[in-house]
Order: structure tokens, then sequence, then C-alpha cells
């Protein structure tokens, strides 16, 4: 598997990668700078000697929305027509009252704080950004909307790719775990409804985890360990037996 | 003028130095929560907080460009950082660093990844003992990387000057006064680029080549150090059991 093949090295803004002729899968954060592959950012560059690839993961930063993104957003601001939402970006984000409402909307006759106000939180979907308008969101899909129950566990949105895992096997791995309904939104707010109280405070013990421990590897093994340690201190399963 | 020996006679510095050697310097990133990225940079006496907060959308929506952010940079030296109250209105000198110290910053910081917003670094000097704008740039630089913003390179400032005919590295506040000459240098030691260069007093044209090669070493040490400080957050961390 060319996964295994990667080497990952722990480099910071300047610091050169390697030299020769690889493919950049990540140009904002690798530049070549006489011959050689420098990183621009506090990250983990990933080698790649076989198919000749370079990547990065990097450690900080903010969220920089891109289209069909799932963000959670909470509105900021109400306008005449539209809502103003903080999704975590450099820009906030506008939702348009007839994508919200699926209908046209009146101002003169209508304030549309009574769906929306200042505090609420919505999730949506990121349909338009480029570089001359800020974001626009949309509501219209399964899934999306204004949210009405749960928490929201803020991590780094550089982490947010370590929580759904490779192939989304961390985020299955937590939902079976802990028979919560997570939702990972980009921005790196992660919306969860937990059966109870208990299975909920050891969810975001494994977020706030898989936040810390992002750069070390094996960590998906590591948070199953965490959370069936968890559940057994806790009682909801007997002794050393596994989860199920 | 008051005889102020800079020099002694075994040839050490005032403070017990080597005329290359520089002060003890620490350096801690994400000092702050709130801010993006921080960093927190002693030379010597010399204290220094930086936090950088962005890219963000502001106000003054005039200011923006729309192919790359705009750097705004604000040094600031607080009240009870030397020894006679300064007033914390912005003088004209913390106005000409801020300016110097963005235009340090300005050829790393990869400012075309975010187009329309801008990011502002915020110095603060909270003990100055010589030198501050070289620690000030370092200190930003390192500030700039914690946020995550893609920088081409860490700019690394230090200072080198002329005591008694002697060009030292690293100087203090006294060696600033009382020396013949003083030259701050920020360097972006991998991409191999001067960023600042100032120069006050009087150096031959042997000394100043001299002394660049004395600033470039010095930027050198500092520059592992800095890479070190920004590694340290994550190698620190150790799997919980």
């Amino acid at each position: 598997m060319s996964s295994k093949e990667a080497r990952r090295v722990l480099v910071v803004p300047g610091e050169v990668i390697c030299e020769g002729e690889y493919k950049v899968l990540t140009p904002n954060y690798i530049i070549k700078v006489n011959g050689k592959y420098v990183a621009t950012a506090v990250g983990l560059a990933q080698v790649n000697e076989d198919s000749k690839e370079l990547s990065f993961i990097p450690l900080e930063g903010c969220y920089v929305p891109q289209v069909d993104d799932i963000v959670v957003g909470y509105v900021v601001d109400v306008g005449l027509t539209y809502w103003e939402v903080d999704i975590r970006a450099p820009f906030t984000a506008t939702l348009y009252a007839v994508d919200f409402l699926g209908r046209p909307v009146n101002p003169a006759k209508e304030d549309l704080s009574n769906y929306l106000s200042t505090g609420d939180t919505v999730i949506a979907k990121i349909e338009i950004f480029d570089r001359n308008r800020g974001p626009i969101i949309t509501t219209k899909g399964k899934g999306l909307g204004k949210v009405i129950h749960g928490t929201i566990v803020e991590i780094s949105p550089v982490k947010v790719a370590r929580v759904i895992g490779r192939r989304g096997s961390m985020h299955q791995l937590l939902q079976s775990e802990t028979s919560c309904d997570i939702t990972v939104a980009r921005n790196g707010r992660i919306l969860i409804n937990c059966p109870n109280k208990e299975l909920e405070d050891i969810l975001v013990m494994a977020i706030l985890k898989i936040e810390r421990e992002a750069h070390i590897p094996g960590l998906t093994d590591r948070i199953k360990e965490f959370i069936i340690r968890e559940k057994v201190k806790r009682g909801l399963i007997g002794g050393e037996g596994k989860a199920t | 003028m008051g005889k102020v020996k800079l020099l002694r006679e075994d040839g050490l510095r005032h403070d017990g130095r080597r005329p290359d050697e520089l002060r003890p310097i620490r350096m801690q990133v994400g000092v702050l929560n709130k801010a993006s990225g921080s960093a927190l940079v002693e030379y010597g006496a010399t204290k220094i907080l930086a936090a950088v907060h962005g890219p963000r959308e502001i106000p003054q929506r005039h200011l923006l460009l729309p192919s790359r952010a705009i750097l705004r940079c604000r040094y600031h030296m607080l009240t009870f950082s030397t020894h006679e109250r300064k007033s914390p209105a912005p003088s004209r000198r913390e106005i000409e660093l801020s300016k110097v110290i963005r235009e340090a910053l300005e050829p790393v910081v990869m400012a075309e990844v975010f187009p329309r917003t801008a990011i502002d670094v915020f110095i603060e000097v909270i003990n100055a003992d010589g030198g501050t704008r070289t620690a000030s740039v370092t200190a930003a630089s390192l500030a700039l990387a914690d946020a995550g913003i893609p920088m081409r390179d860490l700019v690394i400032g230090v200072a080198v000057g002329k005591v008694d005919g002697v060009l030292v590295l690293d100087i203090d506040e006294a060696e600033d006064m009382y020396g013949e000459a003083d030259m701050p240098v920020a360097v972006a030691p991998s991409l191999g680029i001067v960023t600042l260069l100032q120069l006050n007093g009087v150096l031959t044209r042997e000394e100043f080549n001299e002394a660049l090669k004395l600033a470039l070493k010095g930027a050198q040490t500092i520059y592992s150090m800095a890479r070190e400080a920004l590694k340290s957050r994550y190698l620190e961390v150790k799997v919980e059991e």
C-alpha cells in the first residue's frame, strides 16, 4: 500500500523537505526554491518515494472555505433578505432567505429574525465561493438547516481530517463505539447528538484527544482503546469486555 | 559623555560575553489562546510578546486588496518597559518600527493565499534592553507560523554593534547607547535574503562586511532555536495512557 511507503516528517516554514522531482499535491504548503522542496507551514510533510508525490498535513491554520464543504455556522447578523453567518473563515458567509425558506420573502411584511436570529446555529453547505465574493451557503439538502438540539465541539479546522479518518474510518469508529450521531463540519465544528450524558462525555474527550494527538501515528487504535477504557470506568460495559 | 566601559581588559564585554556571543535566548509559541498565533521571545532582558490575528475581514474595506492579504503591524512599547515611563501613545519611533518590521516580514508571507483579507500582527515590548526591533521580527515570524499562515521562511532578527572599535553581536541597551555603531539585521536564512538592514553610526566597508557576516552567523543560531521552539509544541505531546 502506498501509504506504508510514505515518510512523514515534522517541518516548520523554510525547512527543506527533499530534493528531486516530485508531484506536489498541496501547492500552498510546499514550494520549490532552488530545486528543493520547502515547507511553508508547521505540519507533517509526507514524502512518497514510490509515486514521487509530496503532500502536507498542516498542524496550524484557519478554515478556508471550499465549495461543497459542510459547515456549522452561527448567525451573527440578520439582514432584510439574508443572514450573515460566522463559519470560522476569514469571511462571514451569507445565507439568503429565499434559500433557507424555500420561497420569496417580502421584507416589508416579514422579519427574518422570526426564523433565525443572532446566535442561532445552522448546518449548511458552501454553495459559491471564489476570489471575488464572500462565501454563500445553502441549507438545501439532507441534514442541513437550523440546528435544534445537540452539542457542538470545536476543534482546530486543520485537524478535521483526523476526526474523519481515512475513508471515514475514525468517524465510523466514533459513531459505532458511542452510538452517537456525529456530523463533522469542515470548519472544525462537530455536532453530536448522544443517547446519554456519559456517552457524550466520552465522545467529547475522544474528539479532544484526537485533536491533541493528531500528529502521532496509531491514532485510530488508541482512540478505540480509550473509548473502551472510559466505558469500563463508567460501568457502561463490564470488566475486560469488548465493545459491541 | 560619561565614560562607560563596554569592553573589559580581558576582551569580554561589559556583561561577560565574548564579542560574537548571543545573549541567553528563550522562545515560546502559542502563549495566548485568543489570538490565531502568538509567541514570546526573550533576548537577554529584552522581552517581546507578539500576537497574530487573521487572516480576517476588516471594517476598513478600502484597504483590502483583491489579489492578496494585507499585512498590518503594530510595534508598541508598554509603559513599564523602559526606565522612565513610556507614554502609551504611539511615538514617531514606534510608527517607524512598525513599518520596518512589516516590511521585514512581507517578503516571506504568502499573502496571495488569502485575498481580500488582513493579517494583523501586534507586538508588545514588555521589557526593553536593546535589540527590541530584531527580537520583535523573530517573535512576529514565530507568531505568524503559529497562526498557520503559509510563509516561505522564518525571519530572524539580530543586531550587530561596534563598541570600542570591536564588532559585537546582539547588542544590549548599554552597548547601543554608548557604542559607536548599531546595525539591526533581519534575514530569512533558508531563502538567503536580508529583509531588514539599518545602520546607525559609522562602519568602514570592511567592518560592514564583517558585521553582516557576524549577523548572519548569529541569525543561523537563533534560526535553529526558533525551529525547535515551533516543533517542541508537538514533540512534547505525549500519548496519554
